[in-house]
């Protein structure tokens, strides 16, 4: 039962670093169209994620290969249920990532502009669609007794699942925004921290409306009233998201950068401790719900896979950080490698 | 629609494809490294230069095979959800294992490697590539395990109603897997070496780079002849072991139909499934397939009428695509030895360069029926003999799969024509083009950016 609990978390936890590390990188792909008005512009736009991108990727393998692993109920379910949508996520996110190869390997305008479209779809459909995803499994999905998924996907596109959409893009905006203002120098930079600080009362707004509508379409508060100490977690949450305008006023971007980050993990554990311990709640009939004990794996896997995250974890933590200083300052003539 | 079949097609045409890229990233990433190694001991600028340009190829190949990767994981639960739930216990565990102690690796590090020309001392910077080559390979081994588990399924109960772990020493040492890690990863150094040697003939040909494409050739010659000899002792005993553990794929591969002592090797066969037996057989070695089995001539080999007909793999394409690959197999040994034979005069030997070019699509037709004879002769399992292909299949509606299955071929028909397209560019352009016009040509890393 502890292990179980263990693991619900620590998926939680790798679904949150992804959208907090990839996050950025969706965030400034969305804002290429916008921002990027020259080639010049694009060009560190797209290198101020270069090198670190495909790491952040690693993140979704990651939740996905341990949702197998601890909860394989869970993943035959989960990724069945919502098919259409998860092609539409990995079609874009294979787009997104040969793009970032291919776009400057012919001297032609037009090829970088069909690359470069590549990067905007395969960035913002994966925004939109997770947080569609992630809302509809907040609320509940219509799935029977033996784990079947009764509807399409625009049984997804419900009112909450459409805001829950709405509200990743605003995040991953923001966050993508802040992360290019410290990546790059001049006009770009206060274009940037610009954008990120009239994007930022839409995402107060957009959250507000989330955390709103979440009281009548979903269950989460129940675990908060019942422990009422977990609100801190929602305050601190606001208080990050806060954070994010005070450091900004400031010229803090790397501070309001981290306050976004702590956002990005605060929303995502919004839900998931007002999930626990469903993981894929039914709609249809709560008895069919698929929860951290019913569908977890056998005590030895979940023992072995302990073992296996509590190493690895933390030396990709520790080299991850290194590549991150190691390319934290603003996008020189020679990081022009996209 | 039929979810089953368009599962099945839509499961092959992405493995195949994401396989075309794999094996080139796992040889390439060591070579890579190899090179700039020396070029970190001796500041040659041959040695460097040779590094940019096989790692500009080895960077466009590796863009298609990552992302094409992202797929094979998403699509056990999309598509085989029934697998999933029944195997994850074990299965799971080593793809999450692959991601977490080697995947992570391999993609942050290549980010590194690839912005970090001037940001990272010689040796710093040659390190990195090691780590990535080391890492790919790593990902390879724990990929080729999880699939040595699904044709030789050990180390597990069938509890709860599911395949649950016992034994994770076993399933990390299954002997199946070792073997495929021994074929697999050669192999794929086999193809590495064609690719480098096919390149470099081309421009040999041209009398372009003569020293820097010789230095290439010889290089991937010792390669290709150390993959070779290790590709064909394990694939002898990979047949030994086969005999044991898939007998219904052994008598698929020699469409054996009968349980026969002496059992001969046909050099070639028209299989016909519907009235068990072959219309055509030439040439047969009589007690060759017992040998090569058992290691006895007069040994006993079980025939395709042992086995219900229902628990038969489909012969015609086991049979062909096995002998698609010995036939390969040794012709790439032929090509191997004789460049070691002409290696101090391959500039006089255009028709041996010609051939050489010719070749380099050959390992990957090889690659690939290799894994279609493992894959088809596995059937009707999932996972030999514990669960069947058709009751692991979702639960969803064939239309769904239709779309996905459209959309790849049109996606990784697009990928694959522009990946090969830049390569083919690259490559044809050779390491001249490599060297900007502006005095910072001493900085690898801004090759890419005159692009």
């Amino acid at each position: 039962m502890i292990l179980e609990s263990i693991w619900f978390f620590l998926w939680g936890l790798l679904w949150a670093v992804y959208f907090m590390t990839d996050g950025f990188d969706l965030g400034i792909g969305s804002l290429l169209p916008f921002l990027g008005k020259s080639e010049a512009d694009r060009r560190v736009m797209v290198n101020a994620m270069g090198p670190l991108w495909d790491g952040n990727q690693v993140w979704l393998l990651s939740a996905g290969g341990v949702t197998f692993a601890a909860f394989p109920r869970l993943y035959a379910v989960m990724f069945s249920s919502l098919y259409t949508a998860l092609m539409l996520i990995l079609f874009a996110l294979i787009l997104r990532g040969v793009a970032f190869e291919f776009r400057g390997k012919v001297q032609s305008p037009a090829w970088r502009r069909l690359w470069d479209a590549c990067i905007f779809v395969g960035s913002a459909a994966p925004a939109l669609l997770f947080g569609v995803a992630f809302a509809n499994i907040f609320q509940g999905i219509p799935i029977d007794q033996k784990g079947i998924f009764q509807g399409n996907l625009f049984t997804l596109l419900n009112p909450y699942g459409i805001v829950g959409g709405v509200l990743f893009v605003m995040l991953f905006l923001v966050h993508g925004a802040l992360w290019l203002a410290i990546k790059s120098e001049g006009a770009l930079r206060e274009r940037a921290a610009a954008t990120a600080g009239r994007l930022w009362p839409i995402e107060v707004g957009v959250a507000v409306v989330f955390l709103g509508l979440g009281i009548f379409t979903t269950r989460l508060y129940d675990n908060y009233l019942a422990h009422p100490l977990l609100f801190a977690v929602i305050l601190l949450t606001v208080a990050a998201l806060f954070g994010i305008r005070v450091f900004l006023a400031k010229g803090a971007l790397f501070t309001a950068w981290v306050s976004s980050a702590v956002t990005i993990v605060g929303a995502t554990f919004y839900g998931v401790i007002g999930l626990f311990p469903n993981m894929f709640p039914s709609s249809l009939d709560a008895a069919y719900s698929l929860t951290a004990h019913n569908s977890a794996s056998s005590q030895l896997t979940l023992t072995i896979m302990l073992i296996v995250v509590a190493i690895f974890v933390p030396i990709v933590l520790a080299y991850q950080a290194w590549a991150y200083r190691l390319f934290n300052a603003p996008v020189r003539t020679e990081d022009l490698i996209y | 629609m039929d979810a089953l079949m368009l599962s099945r097609l839509q499961f092959t045409a992405t493995t195949i494809f994401h396989f075309l890229f794999v094996p080139l990233t796992l040889g390439l990433s060591v070579l890579v490294a190899i090179m700039e190694t020396r070029y970190a001991r001796t500041g040659d600028e041959i040695d460097l230069k040779m590094t940019r340009f096989w790692g500009k190829l080895f960077l466009i190949n590796f863009a298609v095979g990552v992302v094409t990767g992202i797929t094979l994981e998403f699509q056990f639960g999309t598509n085989w959800s029934a697998y999933s739930a029944y195997v994850g216990d074990i299965f799971g565990s080593l793809l999450a294992i692959e991601a977490t102690a080697a995947f992570f690796l391999e993609s942050t590090l290549i980010g590194v490697w690839v912005f970090g020309w001037n940001r990272l001392s010689r040796k710093a910077h040659a390190t990195v590539m090691w780590l990535v080559a080391g890492a790919s390979n790593l990902s390879a081994i724990w990929i080729l395990t999880a699939n040595g588990w699904m044709q030789h399924p050990v180390g597990f109960a069938v509890r709860n109603g599911r395949a649950e772990l016992t034994d994770f020493a076993a399933v990390v040492f299954n002997p199946f897997s070792l073997l495929q890690i021994f074929h697999v990863i050669p192999a794929a150094f086999l193809l590495t070496a064609f690719f480098i040697m096919g390149i470099s003939a081309y421009h040999l040909l041209k009398r372009q780079n003569v020293e820097f494409f010789t230095r290439s050739f010889r290089l991937a010659l010792v390669v290709g002849a150390v993959a070779t000899v290790v590709v064909t002792i394990e694939g002898d005993l990979h047949a030994k072991h086969v005999t044991k553990t898939q007998p219904a794929k052994l008598a698929a591969m020699e469409a054996l139909w009968d349980t026969t002592a002496k059992a001969p090797v046909y050099l070639m066969a028209v299989p016909d499934e519907a009235n068990e037996r072959n219309s055509v057989e030439i040439g047969a070695i009589p007690g060759l397939l017992s040998f090569l089995g058992h290691g006895d001539f007069d040994a006993k080999v079980k025939g395709l009428k042992e086995f219900p007909r229902e628990e038969r793999p489909p012969v015609v394409a086991t049979f062909l695509s096995f002998r698609i690959m010995i036939a390969l197999g040794m012709y790439f040994a032929a090509m191997v030895a004789i460049g070691l034979f002409l290696r101090n005069r391959l500039l006089e030997s255009t028709w041996y360069l010609k051939l050489m070019l010719v070749s380099i699509p050959l390992p990957y037709l090889a690659i690939t029926m290799g894994w279609v004879l493992a894959e088809i002769g596995r059937q009707p399992w999932i996972v030999y003999g514990l669960m069947r292909t058709a009751d692991g299949v979702s639960p969803i509606d064939g239309v769904q799969v239709a779309l996905s299955l459209a959309a790849f071929i049109l996606v990784y028909a697009l990928l694959g024509g522009v990946g090969y397209y830049l390569i083919g560019k690259a490559a044809v352009l050779g390491p001249d083009a490599l060297v900007p016009p502006s005095g910072a040509a001493r900085r690898p890393g801004l090759q890419r950016s005159a692009a």
